[in-house]
Order: C-alpha cells, then sequence, then structure tokens
C-alpha cells in the first residue's frame, strides 16, 4: 500500500468521464495532491451518457462535468489537446504528440475507449462517421443538414441512441445490424423482437442479420452500401455503432500487459503490470472483462484513489444492468439475461398488442433472481433489480413479479431490503448510507440527497429512494405530514372552512393568519380555487391574479414552446356552421393548427401569448365564450344526438347537456369535472366514464356520479334512476357542491367518493335524504356562483389594464424569437430544438398579422 | 495570485415602475436578452427581481409566467412548464444542480427600473 505525499505528482493523461471523477475524488480526499492532467480532446470531461441530449438542445456547455475556473481552484494543472503518444516507464515520464513531456511518480491511464468501425471498403469517405464525443456530433450535424437518409450500422444500445438522434434530426432513419436481433447483449430474442417492432412503428426501418461488404457511389442517395446477400441500402449518411475498443495503444507501447483481446490488465486496485501505473475506466480490464459503463468506472476511480491515500476500497467487479428509454420505448436487462446459468429456469409474460415482454429468469430451485429482460414495460425493474442483487427470496409465486397489476404482486417494501442493498449505483450509495445520513440528522428526501448524493445522476433510484428514506423517517417516528405545502399545515377542506368560516377574502389574509412564508405553486392555487368557489369574484381581479398557475393567468393551456391553446366553449357539442367557419377563419389567419379535442369541441394551438386578446376578442365578438379548458372547473358535457334525431333516443339529450353546460360553466373545483348526457341506454356519450353522467330512459334520467377516463378509468356509481329534469339538476348541484367543499386539492370526483367514510350510501343519505342538514346552504352556495358567472375573456378583452398583461415585452414590440414552426400534414407545429438548429430551410418563422 | 479587477457594472434603463405588477412577473428584452423581472410582497415591502427568462429544461422563454412563492428561506419562482423551482436572489435550480438561470441585479432610478450589465 502506498501513502501519499504532497511531493507526489499524480498525472492523469484522459479527461474522460472516469479521468475527471478520479481527479474529483483524489482532490476531496487529498486536497494537497498535486495533480496534473493530459487531456486529448479539446475540452475538459463532459457527460458522455447523455450525450444525445445534444440534439434535443443541449449545449457543450450543458454537459460539461467541469471548467477550467474550477480545476484552477482545485490546483488541479490540466492541458487540452495534449494526446499522449508514448510512456517512458524508465524515466517516469510521457511525451505528447506535440513533443512535450511531463513527469509522474504516479500514473494513471484513463482513456477510455474508441468506437470500432468494420474494415468495410469506403469506410472512410467524409459522410462515414461516428458517435462519441462532442466533436463528432458537431460532425454529425453539419453532415446531416446535407443528408435526407442515415444509416446506423450496428443495433446495440448506443446505435439505437444514434438513430434517434438521426431521427431526430429529420432524417430517414436505417439501422443495419449484422446479428439476427436488436440489442443482443442485453435481450433475447423475442425481447429484441418487441423491441424491433415499436422501433419500426416509430419510423425507423430496421435491417437485420446484413454483412456490408463495401460502401461505394450510390445512384439515388450519396452512398450505396452493398450486403452479402446482394441487396443493397442508399444513404447519404452512414454512422458506425458497431461496439468499442479499449484504447489501450499507449500501454501497448510501453508494454504493459495486456488483455488476449485488448484492454489494459489491472488488480482489484486497479494497478497494472508496473506499481506505479494505474488504469481506471472503459480502457482497463478486470478479471478479463471491459465495463462499457459509467457506473463501474467511477467504482475504480475511487479503488484508484483509495489505494493512493492508504484506503481498503477495493473493485470487485460490477453489476452491467441496464434500463434505458430508446426512443421512448422502455428497455431493462438484468444480470443472467440469456439463461446462461445451469439450470437457470425462466417465466415470460407478453402482451402481444401492447408490445409488452417480460421475462423472469430464476435459478433451478426457484429460490432467486438471476436476471430478467424487460421490453415495453420497466415498472418492474427496480423491484427485480435487488432481489437479483440481493439475493433476496422469491415469493411463492414468482410469475407475479411481472404479471401486470395482477393483486398478489408483492410489493418489495423498503424494509424487506438488506441493509447492503445498492439503492443508486451511480453513486454507490447502499440503504445503509441513507440510514446513516439519517441518523446523524437528515430529515428530509433533500437533505439525504444532499449528504449521499444519492439520485443525482441518472436519476434511475428517485422512487426507490423516496419510499426508503420515507420509510425510515416514518419508523422514527418522524410525522409523514398531511399538510398541503411547507406554508400551511391544513388540508384543503380544512382550509375552505377556514375561509368560510372567518369569511377570509384575499391569500395575504389567510397566510398571514393561518400560514407561513411566501406562499407556493402549490397552495396558492388550491387557495384561489377555494377563494372562486366560495365567492365565484372574476378570477383575474388583481389580488387574485399571483395565485393562478399561468394556464389560468393567460386564460389558455401553455403548450411545449410557451404558446397557449385556445378552446372556446361549444356547450353540448352543439354548434352552426357560422360558428365552425368563424372557428377555421380565426386559425387560418393566425396560423394556429386545429384539432378536434376528445371532448367535443375544437382546440386552436400555437397562439402566441401576445395575440391572445385579440383572438379572443375576435371569437367573442362571435359569440363565443371561453372554455375553462385551463382550469379546474367544469370542462365539457358530452353528448349524443338523442330523440331529435336518432331513432332510438327517448329524451332530448343535447338539450340537456347544454343546459346543464350553461348551468355550470365556470364552477371552480378541486380539479375538472367533465359531464356527458346519453339520449338512451346505447350510451353513445359515454356518460359513465363521467364526474356526472346522466343517460336518458323511457321516464326521465338515470344520473351516475364519480366516474372518470384518465389515468385510473373508473365506472360511474348508478346514484338514483327515473328523476325528472328538476330533481336530477337539484342532484347535480348538491353533488357538486359537496364535492368542491369537502374533496382534497387535485382528487377527482371518483377518488374523493373512494375515500369518503361511508361511500356511494352515505353521498346518496346527504343529498336525497339531507342527512347532514346542508342541502339549503349547498344549493344556495350553487345559486350564487352560477349568478356570478362571467366569461371570463369577455371581461378581461373589456379591460385594458388586463389585456396589458399579454405583452410578451413590457419594453419592446419584438416577438419571442424561440417560437418557430415548421409544416407538418398542412398545419403548424413547433419546431424541434434540431430543426430550430438546422434553422432556414426547414423552420418557419411566423408571420405575424 | 494575481489581482482581479471589478468592472463598475453598466445600468440600462428596463422598464417604468408602473409596469410592473405586484406578486407577479413580467418581460423585458435588453441586448436582445430576455429578462424575467418579478415584484414580491415581503412583509409589506416590495422587492424586486430580475432573472433570464429562458427555462432552461422547458426550453422555452416562460419563466416570467411562473408563479411566486417561498422554499424555506429562498424565495423563488416555479417554472410554469416543468415547475422545478428557479431562486430569484441566485438563479440555482432547487431540483437539479446541472441547470441554472442567471440573476440580474436591479435598482429603483426615479420612477424607472435599471438593471446592471456586467
Ligand atoms: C385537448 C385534449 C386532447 C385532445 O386533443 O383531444 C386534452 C388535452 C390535455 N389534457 Fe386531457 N385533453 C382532452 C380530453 C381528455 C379526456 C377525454 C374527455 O374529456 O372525454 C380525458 C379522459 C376523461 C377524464 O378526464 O376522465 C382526459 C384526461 C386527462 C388527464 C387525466 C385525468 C385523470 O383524472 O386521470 C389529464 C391530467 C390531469 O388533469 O391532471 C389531462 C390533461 C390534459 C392537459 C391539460 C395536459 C397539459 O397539462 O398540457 C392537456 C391540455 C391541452 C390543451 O392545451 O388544451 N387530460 N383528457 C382534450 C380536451 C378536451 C376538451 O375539449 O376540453
Ligand atoms: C452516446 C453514448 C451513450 C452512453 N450511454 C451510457 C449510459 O446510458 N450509461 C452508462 O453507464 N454509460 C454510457 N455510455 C458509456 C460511458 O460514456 C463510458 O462508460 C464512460 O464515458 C467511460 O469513461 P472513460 O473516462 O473511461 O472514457 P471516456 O469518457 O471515453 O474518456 C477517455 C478520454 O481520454 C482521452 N484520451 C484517449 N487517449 C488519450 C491519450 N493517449 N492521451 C490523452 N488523452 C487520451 C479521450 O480523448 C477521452 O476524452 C455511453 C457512451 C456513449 C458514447
Ligand atoms: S393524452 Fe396526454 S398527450 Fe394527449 S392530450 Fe392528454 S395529456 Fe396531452
Ligand atoms: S442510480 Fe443513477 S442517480 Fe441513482
Amino acid at each position: 500500500m502506498t501513502s501519499l505525499t504532497s511531493e507526489n505528482r499524480i498525472l492523469i493523461v484522459g479527461n474522460g468521464m472516469v479521468g475527471h471523477h478520479f481527479v474529483e475524488q483524489l482532490h476531496q480526499n487529498h486536497p494537497a495532491a498535486q495533480i496534473t492532467v493530459l487531456c486529448g480532446e479539446s475540452r475538459l470531461a463532459y457527460d458522455r451518457v447523455h450525450l444525445s441530449s445534444y440534439f434535443s438542445g443541449a449545449s457543450a456547455d450543458d454537459l460539461a462535468l467541469t471548467d477550467a475556473d474550477t480545476y484552477r481552484e482545485w490546483g488541479v494543472e490540466f492541458v487540452t489537446n495534449a494526446m499522449v503518444s508514448d510512456i517512458l516507464r524508465e524515466e517516469k515520464k510521457v511525451v505528447t504528440e506535440a513533443g512535450t513531456s511531463y513527469g509522474y511518480d504516479k500514473l494513471i491511464l484513463a482513456t477510455g475507449s474508441y468506437p470500432f468501425v468494420p474494415p468495410i471498403p469506403g469506410n472512410n469517405q467524409p459522410h462515414c462517421l461516428v458517435y462519441r464525443t462532442i466533436d463528432d456530433l458537431e460532425a454529425i450535424e453539419s453532415s446531416a443538414r446535407e443528408s435526407k437518409t442515415g444509416v446506423v450500422v450496428g443495433g446495440g444500445l448506443l446505435g439505437l441512441e444514434a438513430a434517434n438522434a438521426l431521427k431526430e434530426a429529420g432524417l430517414e432513419t436505417h439501422v443495419v445490424e449484422f446479428a439476427p436481433q436488436l440489442m443482443a447483449v442485453q435481450l433475447d430474442s423475442t425481447g429484441g423482437q418487441v423491441l424491433q417492432d415499436k422501433i419500426e412503428d416509430l419510423g425507423v426501418t430496421v435491417h437485420t442479420q446484413k454483412a456490408t461488404q463495401v460502401i461505394e457511389q450510390g445512384r439515388q442517395a450519396r452512398y450505396r452500401m452493398v450486403f452479402a446477400d446482394d441487396t443493397f441500402l442508399e444513404t447519404d449518411m452512414i454512422l458506425f455503432s458497431a461496439g468499442i475498443r479499449p484504447s489501450d495503444q499507449l500501454a501497448k507501447k510501453a508494454n504493459l500487459q495486456l488483455g488476449e483481446r485488448g484492454g489494459i490488465v489491472i488488480d482489484d486496485h486497479c494497478v497494472t503490470s508496473d506499481p506505479d501505473i494505474y488504469a481506471i475506466g472503459e480502457c482497463a480490464l478486470w478479471q478479463n472483462r471491459i465495463f462499457g459503463l459509467v457506473a463501474p468506472g467511477y467504482t475504480m476511480a475511487r479503488a484508484a484513489v483509495s489505494h493512493l491515500t492508504g484506503g481498503d476500497t477495493v473493485f470487485s467487479g460490477a453489476d452491467m444492468s441496464t434500463k434505458l428509454k430508446l426512443m421512448g420505448v422502455e428497455v431493462g436487462s438484468i444480470g443472467d439475461a440469456h439463461e446462461r446459468t445451469p439450470g437457470a429456469q425462466s417465466y415470460t409474460y407478453f402482451n402481444q398488442p401492447e408490445g409488452v415482454y417480460k421475462k423472469l429468469v430464476v435459478d433451478g430451485a426457484q429460490k432467486k433472481v438471476l436476471g430478467a429482460v424487460l421490453v415495453g414495460d420497466t415498472s418492474d425493474y427496480d423491484t427485480l433489480l435487488q432481489y437479483a442483487l440481493n439475493d433476496i427470496a422469491l415469493p411463492e409465486q414468482p410469475e407475479s413479479l411481472i404479471l401486470p397489476s395482477s393483486d398478489a404482486a408483492p410489493s418489495l417494501g423498503a424494509d424487506a431490503l438488506p441493509a447492503t442493498a445498492t439503492i443508486c449505483s451511480c453513486h454507490n450509495v447502499a440503504k445503509s448510507d441513507i440510514v446513516s445520513a439519517i441518523d446523524t440528522g437528515c430529515c428530509s428526501l433533500g437533505d439525504v440527497k444532499g449528504a449521499t448524493k444519492a439520485s443525482t445522476g441518472c436519476g434511475g433510484c428517485t422512487a426507490l429512494l423516496k419510499n426508503v428514506v420515507d420509510s425510515e423517517l416514518e419508523k422514527r417516528g418522524v410525522e409523514v405530514s398531511k399538510a398541503m405545502c411547507e406554508h400551511f399545515d391544513y388540508t384543503r377542506q380544512e382550509l375552505f372552512h377556514i375561509v368560510k368560516v372567518n369569511g377570509i377574502r384575499s391569500f395575504e389574509a389567510l397566510i398571514e393568519s393561518h400560514g407561513k412564508g411566501l406562499g407556493c405553486e402549490i397552495c396558492k392555487p388550491a387557495v384561489g380555487s377555494i377563494l372562486a368557489s366560495v365567492y365565484n369574484d372574476y378570477i383575474l381581479k388583481n389580488e387574485h391574479l399571483p395565485l393562478q398557475d399561468t394556464n389560468d393567468i393567460y386564460l389558455g393551456n401553455m403548450q411545449k414552446d410557451g404558446t397557449y391553446s385556445i378552446v372556446p366553449r361549444v356547450a353540448g357539442g352543439e354548434i352552426t356552421p357560422d360558428k365552425l367557419i368563424l372557428l377555421g377563419e380565426v386559425a387560418k389567419k393566425y396560423n394556429l393548427y386545429t384539432k378536434i379535442t376528445g371532448g367535443q369541441r375544437i382546440d386552436l394551438f400555437g397562439a402566441r401569448v401576445e395575440t391572445l386578446p385579440e383572438i379572443w376578442q375576435t371569437l367573442v365578438e362571435g359569440g363565443f365564450e371561453t372554455g375553462h379548458a385551463y382550469a379546474k372547473a367544469l370542462r365539457t358535457v358530452k353528448s349524443c344526438v338523442g330523440s331529435t334525431w336518432c331513432r332510438y333516443g327517448v329524451q332530448d339529450s343535447v338539450k340537456t347537456a347544454i343546459d346543464l353546460e350553461n348551468r355550470y360553466k365556470g364552477l371552480r373545483a378541486p380539479h375538472k369535472i367533465k359531464f356527458a348526457v346519453s339520449g338512451c341506454t346505447r350510451e353513445c356519450a359515454e356518460a359513465q366514464s363521467k364526474d356526472i353522467g346522466v343517460i336518458a330512459t323511457e321516464n326521465g334520467w338515470n344520473l351516475y356520479v364519480c366516474g372518470n377516463g384518465g389515468m385510473k378509468p373508473r365506472h360511474g356509481d348508478l346514484f338514483a334512476t327515473d328523476l325528472d329534469t328538476d330533481t336530477l339538476v337539484r342532484y347535480i348541484d348538491r353533488v357538486l357542491m359537496f364535492y368542491v367543499r369537502t374533496a382534497d386539492r387535485l382528487q377527482r370526483t371518483s377518488v374523493w367518493m373512494d375515500n369518503l367514510e361511508g361511500g356511494l350510501d352515505y353521498l346518496k343519505s346527504v343529498v336525497i335524504d339531507d342527512a347532514l342538514n346542508i342541502n339549503q346552504e349547498l344549493e344556495a352556495q350553487m345559486s350564487t356562483v352560477i349568478e356570478n358567472y362571467q366569461c371570463e375573456w369577455k371581461t378581461t378583452i373589456e379591460n385594458e389594464a388586463s389585456r396589458k398583461r399579454f405583452r410578451q415585452f413590457v419594453n419592446s414590440q419584438a416577438t419571442d424569437a424561440n417560437i418557430q414552426f415548421v409544416e407538418e400534414r398542412g398545419q403548424v407545429r413547433p419546431a424541434t430544438e434540431m430543426e430550430k438548429k438546422l434553422g432556414s430551410n426547414k423552420a418557419i418563422p411566423v408571420e405575424l398579422v | 495570485m494575481t489581482a482581479t479587477t471589478q468592472l463598475a457594472p453598466q445600468w440600462c434603463d428596463l422598464c417604468g415602475l408602473e409596469d410592473l405588477v405586484e406578486n407577479s412577473g413580467i418581460c423585458a428584452l435588453v441586448n436582445n436578452q430576455q429578462v424575467a423581472i418579478f415584484t414580491v410582497n415581503i412583509k409589506g415591502e416590495q422587492q424586486i427581481f430580475a432573472i433570464s427568462n429562458w427555462d432552461p429544461v422547458g426550453k422555452a422563454n416562460v419563466l416570467y409566467r411562473g408563479l411566486l412563492g417561498s422554499v424555506g428561506e429562498e424565495i423563488v419562482v416555479a417554472s410554469p412548464l416543468y415547475k422545478e423551482h428557479y431562486s430569484l436572489t441566485t438563479g440555482r435550480c432547487l431540483e437539479r444542480d446541472d441547470v441554472s438561470v442567471i440573476a440580474y441585479k436591479v435598482r429603483r432610478e426615479g420612477d424607472r427600473l435599471q438593471i446592471a450589465i456586467e
């Protein structure tokens, strides 16, 4: 074991992710160390793992892991563009290509790896590229600008990521793979096929079992790739991603021991065959294995630092399980995915229609998890990985671990994990580290993150970390608070009562008397909604304005690029030809994307904030009102055509739908509310999937309550039958107002009902039998709300001061230059970051009218 | 150690004080940079903050339309797109170490608001 003195010169060759991690760790453990870094690239270390985000807009700066100032502050000397060409072991120095030499006492090789380019004739032409560095990305970007088609050679993990980048760049994209399947290292053949189907659905063509013989000049495109089976593919650019090879040339020249197929041989301390030279990261070979992931490289860096500074951390291999999202397709692979362990057995779940495939590999005795393959749904990954890593005993029916939402599925609680369980593999944080962080005073998720760095890497462990932290805190009797947020120790329902009982009319007054701090995006809108339900003031009165989410302030839903959507109310889905024409004219004039919504009305997308008042002025003049698509309020009342036209209809469902929509429009609630009215039992309006559903009978109306679609669909419960219209309306008044008063924030009626003690019967007793003796009050409150209804857009455009809020800039007429559109299927859509970068020909700035 | 020279900031006109909206944000264009300006009422006193308007996560110019509030002692705006919090005093993103926004100095000058360009 060595002990470092401040005279020792530590020289690091290579400043990739692992080389940088070494510098950081050494500096932290031994601030006096004399560190020099020779960096082959033109820039200091950056995040290679997230390289692809460059194509979705991240800049080289965003990717940087460090900068010159930080290194200077740490006293680390560094030279960029310094490729080392020789190591002179006797003289203990290295020489760069430029001829400069640097002495060392200890030398660290962190030279990483380079992309393997198969020896195909024609592989060195200008548009034949690789994907490893920021410089490569710049080359790809400029080649893409002059290309229509792109081919990625290699269907492994990196190849598919590269394919995604080409697709984002707007190229017609192909993947050519030599093996019979994609991601052959991580997936079995069925998994590979499911992945291939999904990727092809996204518009990337996959060619498997194709061996490229030669790349020659193309007829239609720049190049023609000719395959061994005499077929060919034409393309303008080619990206090689056929595997990586360790950068071991330096070590080879210096006669360090290498593996048979390359890689610098290291021991558990990352020491090479020369005791003064270490190798870490992707250039290193440990027990005949190369580790092509960043986490094992980091562990090597820590082992090397530990050896240098007299610690006892060693490198003892690493788990190569991976979970990732490729073009939106979830893929996971754990341990022995290929069932290579003797006696291994497997369970599979294959849902072809939905493209979900899961395989669980267990040992012969069915006692433990050896591996898994997950395609299309990786929600079981964390649990399975913990089983595999910690040898946790399998449940009675191991298949329950991969079957969808079977109630039998035992969820692996945080308590079941052993103390040694790795929670965050990026930063090597075990459950015991989290427990001791909490023991030494951390009392929130944020504290634990700060103290352990857990979940600050790839982020994949966030949910698991939260479970462990919550459960540990609860064990210590830390109350898991039901408070709305850090500013109010009350639930929404409690605040509602406080507001009502004390007649409080503003957020300031409420936080002054019952809260603390300045509020936040959770409590402000919730209080705004309570104030609106109790008093139904104009929502954008100056004092209420700061309480609203931006959607409510600008009376439209913000889209991903900062523009807004416009959804006028079309009560019951009934619309006149003139109104349809007006919508069309407005959309045309302002170049808006037009779509029929799932709520029987029309959405116009892509309006810049400053055009909203003008657009709504036109709409309001044409007889439209706001549709409250932005608000936690009544959305739509869907209807079917009903007895007026339909040969089966038994009541006028359209009229009832329109009347109900007009009655409750503008009502603020804990969450959005949706209705539907069907004209007969055929139920074409899908009323049973709504918060309030009404279905016509021979004798009147059946009322259903508390249904919804969305994330967790729930059918409505039959509440009362054969009601006349007046009774129907009275019941709805009461149900809704009771919901508004008692539900929690962002609780839809379905969840409210499921949590209501006594459930449906209780609700019936309150609404029908007036068990609480509050029906009069509920109805009175509803009529106040109804009487005070105003179209927020009409009020806004009539008020000069309100209109001013819609300026993009207070000091300029300019427009936001980042908002750019491209045309697709005859309409606009937001340009992708890549399209914006490529600029000019593709992205079309929108003309202002 | 080499001595560092501190350049005096250059103050540029931003907007009128009457353009500010209490407890809300507005946006101004300075040298082609979008600046989000917030007025926060803290214990009865009106304080003004300015940060860049670019949301580095959502990749859109929208921060001025976010909700204001506090997280612990920190005065923050929540991005209207994905709700990350940015400190109005330092520009730090509370949820993510890898992104941040620029925080600018501002001052009142008569009935105008000025911003420091360094
Ligand atoms: C535009 C529209 C999709 C479309 O193109 O058809 C849409 C768009 C959005 N929906 Fe929806 N939903 C739309 C119909 C629906 C429907 C169908 C329906 O209403 O019959 C559902 C399922 C029915 C239901 O809600 O029970 C639906 C279930 C959701 C959910 C899940 C709610 C749940 O309880 O699980 C969300 C998320 C949420 O509200 O938290 C959501 C949220 C959203 C948001 C607000 C997401 C967002 O924050 O950007 C979208 C805003 C769009 C915009 O800018 O206007 N949308 N959404 C539909 C507008 C209907 C309308 O005219 O107002
Ligand atoms: C697109 C892409 C996506 C990836 N995704 C993931 C992922 O999701 N998860 C994961 O764990 N891993 C991923 N990886 C792999 C991960 O990036 C590597 O494991 C990690 O970067 C290895 O770090 P390293 O320092 O060993 O090598 P590198 O990061 O390659 O750094 C080596 C550095 O040494 C320099 N160098 C080489 N020779 C010399 C010399 N003679 N003199 C001076 N300098 C030299 C090189 O220029 C380079 O800068 C991905 C890689 C790529 C390319
Ligand atoms: S389903 Fe999702 S993507 Fe589609 S509109 Fe609704 S929220 Fe948006
Ligand atoms: S596993 Fe990547 S951040 Fe924890």
